[in-house]
């Protein structure tokens, strides 16, 4: 077998997010760079891989994927069973475990990553954080984490009983946000707190750390 | 025990949730939520769906919510009977069918449910129709569609030369995107024309779509 390659790079939110699920699997593979600041995604051999031009494209063997979120549950069905299990067998087990998904993909990423953007990426590029949309966002997705906070007192992970796919999804932008002001979200609600403490202790989730210069 | 689907006709969320059980050959009550009563932020809904959203699904004692996830488990509960959704017999395929699922879901469906909101909920609700937005967001949608253009040049449908939950999950919003004066964006697109009219005639979707009846008098 060909084995698997990762294109992209630790700092993607979405190529970290396909790492920690390798990590989670303990299945060899190999990160290809792509230099997003050269624009390297949006040239020609990149996106033979993925037409959108995003960060990351997945091969293993002749198997090519694109989108993060469709990458992990591949890993986690085809290396079902090698390390962590990230999905569960039972179908009604699934299904629960799907509707997190659903509800990271769709309610906590969007105000999250606008935070990541105005808290985070701005700093970074050098570019001022408009105050106003932080608060705004700050206000929404502190009433999303309020779900959050009662789903973990009836529920260990949000998915269910054991840590899932449902979990791991949210690793990349909750490292970047616990490291701004708007870890206040997450600190002031002790379920939320505890079930990020235990996330992003987990040794898979610091190897994809340990790849990050930042 | 039958399967309840709360939400209603004209959702396009409801819709997707209700092809996704008709492709599979299946049943389900419709039980009416009164959103205009503000049903959905009572706390007998938000039992089921924290979220305050249509549809739920009730399947005995499991209760879901998000339309893409109560179609997937409908995929996969009735996988031996109506069409085959999530080709789980074969595991290339399926991945294949979550690339162009997640797609949709992130690329795709941010743009057309802007494009939808502004011309056909915003002046229900008195709101002024934000045309800056309609505007960046078919320049978006011309993008997009000229990549889905490409793909189904190749490809019968988005994941391979078969009908799956990828193709199936486009249809609501495209549904009232196709009744919005920008229409040409996919009619001037052979391929992506040419799929939509297929997708759009299966007996699961026609069916659903008597029921979407937004914004018409």
């Amino acid at each position: 077998m060909a084995g698997i390659k990762l294109h992209g790079n630790a700092l993607s939110t979405a190529a970290s997010r396909v790492l920690a699920a390798l990590y989670e699997k303990e299945v060899e593979f190999e990160l290809v760079p792509i230099d997003m600041i050269a624009g390297e995604h949006k040239k020609e051999s990149f996106l033979a891989l993925n037409p959108f031009g995003q960060v990351p494209a997945f091969e293993d063997g002749d198997l090519q994927l694109f989108e993060s979120r469709a990458i992990t549950q591949y890993i986690a069905r085809e290396y079902a069973s090698k390390g962590t299990p990230l999905i569960f067998p039972d179908s009604k087990k699934m299904a629960i475990l799907s509707v997190w998904a659903e509800v990271e993909a769709h309610t906590f990423d969007p105000p999250a990553s606008k935070l990541k953007d105005e808290l985070a990426m701005k700093p970074f590029l050098g570019l001022a954080t408009d105050f106003a949309v932080v608060e705004e966002f700050e206000a929404k997705l502190g009433k999303i984490l309020d779900v959050y906070e009662t789903r973990l007192g009836q529920s260990k992970y949000l998915g269910g009983d054991c840590f899932s796919l449902a979990d791991l999804h949210h690793l990349p932008i909750i490292h970047y946000l616990m490291r701004t002001q708007a870890k206040k979200l997450f600190e002031c609600r002790p379920n939320v707190s505890a079930w990020v403490a235990d996330i992003t202790a987990r040794p898979a989730w610091k190897k994809v750390v340990a790849m990050r210069a930042y | 025990m039958a399967l309840k689907l709360h939400g209603l006709a004209f959702s396009t969320c409801t819709a997707r949730a209700a092809t996704a059980i008709y492709e599979k050959g299946q049943q389900f009550e419709l039980v009416p939520v009164n959103l205009t009563a503000g049903e959905h932020k009572q706390p007998g809904f938000l039992a089921k769906n924290p979220f305050g959203q249509i549809p739920v699904l009730e399947d005995g004692d499991l209760t879901l919510f998000e339309s893409r996830a109560i179609a997937t488990y409908v995929a996969e509960k009735y996988k031996d009977s109506g069409s085959d959704l999530i080709r789980h017999q074969n595991l290339k395929e399926a991945a294949l069918v979550k690339v162009w699922s997640e797609v949709e879901s992130q690329t795709f469906h941010p743009v057309i449910s802007a494009i939808v909101y502004q011309f056909l909920i915003a002046p229900l609700f008195g709101q002024q129709t934000d045309q800056a937005v309609i505007d960046a967001n078919l320049e978006k949608l011309k993008n997009i569609l000229d990549v889905y253009e490409s793909r189904l040049k190749s490809s019968k449908y988005l994941a391979g030369d078969f009908f799956s939950l990828a193709d199936l999950n486009h249809c609501p919003y495209l549904f009232y995107f196709m009744r919005s004066p920008w229409t040409s964006v996919v009619n001037e697109r052979p391929h992506v024309k040419a799929w939509w009219e297929d997708i759009s005639s299966r007996p699961s979707f026609k069916k659903v779509a008597e029921g979407m009846t937004f914004g018409q008098k």
